[in-house]
């Protein structure tokens, strides 16, 4: 009996349907709020709202309970909303150097001025099940004094960039020539990129890159596949304020502020024809807490440099056009998954083709047999 | 009809549309070129037709009549789904009658029944660069077709006769439009080619993630690439649909037992349905048809 593939509308509701019950989970157990997910789930808020290219915790929490926690899925429904957005206006360069830190680390000198925060961190914790956390316990909360020193080192002063103070020295390339003009970076969600893509328009599509499929690269170029082996100049997080100039006041105005996290990695760099031996920079940012992120991003940048400062381009992490044409991770789950949609036409074709292929090899074989037999 | 509320009609907002529309129309006036361009995000994943779906947004208006197919059919859950996107967020009219449709928006398949001049097809393109498989770098391609430079992909045809004894490629097979660009078809199957060339109505293509939109305008000349000792040819079924009988259209293999019994029928839904009630029958027309769910 011929069973006709039809009730597609049906059967499409019921799938979605079902969905919404499997994500409830047991309904004898307390409903997440947004609100848990934004306070208890922050690092995978913010990996959301990287990916997603939209700074608002509370609807990359959003996501992140509506996508049943597929970090993914949860930056796709953030996308597809972000597209929608209108446009008021671009904000002013963000000036970092103000940042109000909560945590500053570098890799390249004991002390500076600014001194090392160590903040709240994953590193140094020995890897071992909390199971204080699994009897529904109140977790161990930070002293009072730490909490005190911590806003205290908010609200301080601002902090000079670890590598402005080796650029005093000229020991490492300017992050531009002296005297180049400002210009505003093309919005590569906006207009194609055309390749090859200029730095700013690289660094747009790394942030907001698939974080596992950068760290790998910037892993392999680490391990040789890229010559990409720098130092951690300085990584530091905290919240830098927003400006925009509304034309009508011709003026910036605050409105706002971000937390962001930061790494500028300092990379070696032999010289050339034209350049002394200098140090030289990879630069990554990213949105709320996200060193592995922003590091994993300035360690690609740096190896996507190499064409520009005439090294070889010898690996695929030096080679834009394979790297910035993979990165997006909802283009990359959109085309890996379409394979589940029909292809019973294509795979018609294929097999009409294969049939005949192996039907003319039998005869070829067959009447060479024959030839032989005769002669 | 009523259109979702807090979007614009068709879901893009204005400024893109025309931005897609400009677009459109520089790929209408050089036919097979790919034209870059802003594309933007759409609620489906990228290569479930985005690309397809941003063009049919730009081009669609309320008096139109949307038909969507996937492999020919109209109800296969992805061309429902875009089907009820546009009804939902344009609130437009929508047909499963190739006849009737203005917009044809399609995924691997170009109906048996001749379009018309006042109606649009509407392609979606996974991988819009025929040259992609032979040189993955876009710098590179874009320049081969600067320079007409097409002998990498003879080569490969060519190849396929020296292994094979004829070209192997069966479907997304490489056509030059107009005497001057290579194009990418889509993976429509190679026996659907030759519909493209000459036809009277417009051909729009989209392929969103990759960014590229091109066009054949009405009667322009579609090629499909061959040599003058192996000429094209499009494939064949010793078999005829079991529903309408059918012994010219393209045949999808169905399955129907557990011993890898099969039987071929249509790949376009509406065709069949027309046949049918032309009164054509084929062999299975006896046997029950049974209806997973229903409509």
């Amino acid at each position: 009996m011929y069973v006709a593939v039809k009730g597609g509308e049906k059967a499409i509701d019921n799938a979605h349907a079902l969905m919404r019950t499997q994500r409830r989970g047991d309904s004898a157990i307390a409903e997440l709020s947004v609100d848990q997910i934004r306070q208890q789930l922050p690092l995978a808020v913010d990996r959301v709202m990287n990916e997603g290219s939209v700074y608002d915790p509370e609807l990359a929490a959003l996501a992140l309970k509506q996508a049943s926690g597929d970090a993914v899925e949860a930056i796709f429904l953030l996308r597809a909303y972000r597209t929608t957005l209108p446009r008021f206006g671009y904000s002013e360069p963000l000036d970092t150097e103000q940042m109000q830190i909560e945590r500053r680390i570098s890799g390249t000198f004991k002390d500076m001025p600014g001194g090392q925060i160590l903040g709240s961190t994953y590193d140094y914790t020995h890897r071992l099940l909390d199971f204080s956390l699994l009897a529904a316990g109140e977790a161990e909360v930070a002293p009072e004094e730490a909490n005190a020193l911590s806003e205290a080192l908010a609200a301080g002063n601002s902090c000079p960039r670890v590598l402005e103070l080796l650029n005093k020295e000229g020991l490492i390339e300017q992050s531009r020539e002296a005297g180049t003009p400002d210009e505003v970076p093309r919005d590569l969600t906006r207009e194609p990129v055309n390749y090859p893509a200029e730095r700013a328009v690289r660094l747009q599509n790394l942030i907001r890159g698939d974080e596992g499929f950068l760290l790998s690269l910037s892993y392999a170029s680490m391990r040789g596949y890229g010559d990409s082996h720098p130092f951690s100049g300085e990584m530091r997080t905290g919240r830098v304020s927003v400006e925009l100039v509304p034309e009508e006041l011709g003026f910036p105005i605050e409105v706002g502020e971000v937390l962001l996290t930061e790494s500028e990695m300092v990379n070696q760099f032999h010289g050339s024809k034209e350049l002394p031996p200098q140090f030289t920079r990879g630069y990554g940012i990213a949105f709320g807490r996200a060193e592995r992120k922003a590091m994993s991003v300035a360690l690609v940048e740096r190896a996507l440099r190499a064409e520009e400062l005439g090294e070889e381009v010898l690996y695929p992490t030096q080679d834009q056009e394979f790297v910035l044409s993979h990165t997006d991770c909802v283009s990359a789950n959109g085309f890996v998954s379409h394979l589940k949609l029909p292809h019973y036409v294509d795979f018609q074709s294929e097999l009409e083709m294969i049939r005949r292929l192996r039907k003319e090899q039998v005869q070829r074989t067959e009447s060479t047999t024959k030839e032989e037999a005769d002669a | 009809m009523s259109t979702a509320t807090g979007y614009n009609f068709a879901y893009l907002d204005e400024q893109s549309k025309r931005m897609i529309r400009r677009a459109i129309l520089k790929g209408v006036a050089i036919p097979g070129y790919q034209v870059p361009f802003g594309g933007r995000e759409m609620p489906l994943p990228h290569g479930w037709g985005t690309g397809g779906m941003q063009v049919t947004a730009s081009v669609i208006g309320e008096a139109d009549k949307l038909k969507v197919i996937d492999q020919g059919a109209d109800d296969t859950t992805n061309a429902v789904s875009i089907r009820r996107f546009f009804a939902h967020t344009a609130g437009v009219e929508t047909t499963e009658q190739t006849a009737e449709a203005t917009l044809i928006q399609t995924r691997h398949r170009i109906p048996e029944r001749p379009l018309q001049a006042d109606q649009i097809l509407i392609y979606q393109v996974p991988i819009p660069e025929p040259l992609r498989f032979i040189e993955p770098r876009e710098s590179e391609t874009r320049k081969m077709h600067a320079l007409s430079e097409y002998g990498a992909m003879q080569v490969k045809l060519y190849e396929d006769v020296a292994r094979f004894g004829h070209i192997a490629t069966s479907y997304d097979y490489p056509v030059m439009v107009n005497n001057r660009y290579m194009m990418d078809p889509s993976p429509i199957p190679k026996f659907d080619n030759p519909k493209m060339s000459m036809m009277p109505a417009l051909q729009l293509f989209g392929a969103g993630f990759e960014k590229r939109i091109y066009a054949v305008p009405p009667f322009t000349q579609v090629e499909s690439l061959d040599f003058d000792d192996h000429p094209f040819e499009v494939q064949s079924w010793d078999e005829a649909c079991a529903i309408c009988g059918s012994d010219h259209s393209f045949l999808d293999e169905v399955i129907t037992d557990d011993n890898g019994s099969k039987m071929f029928v249509c790949s376009d839904t509406d065709y069949c349905r027309e046949r049918v009630e032309q009164g054509f029958v084929g062999t299975a027309a006896d046997l029950p048809i049974a209806e997973v769910g229903t409509n």
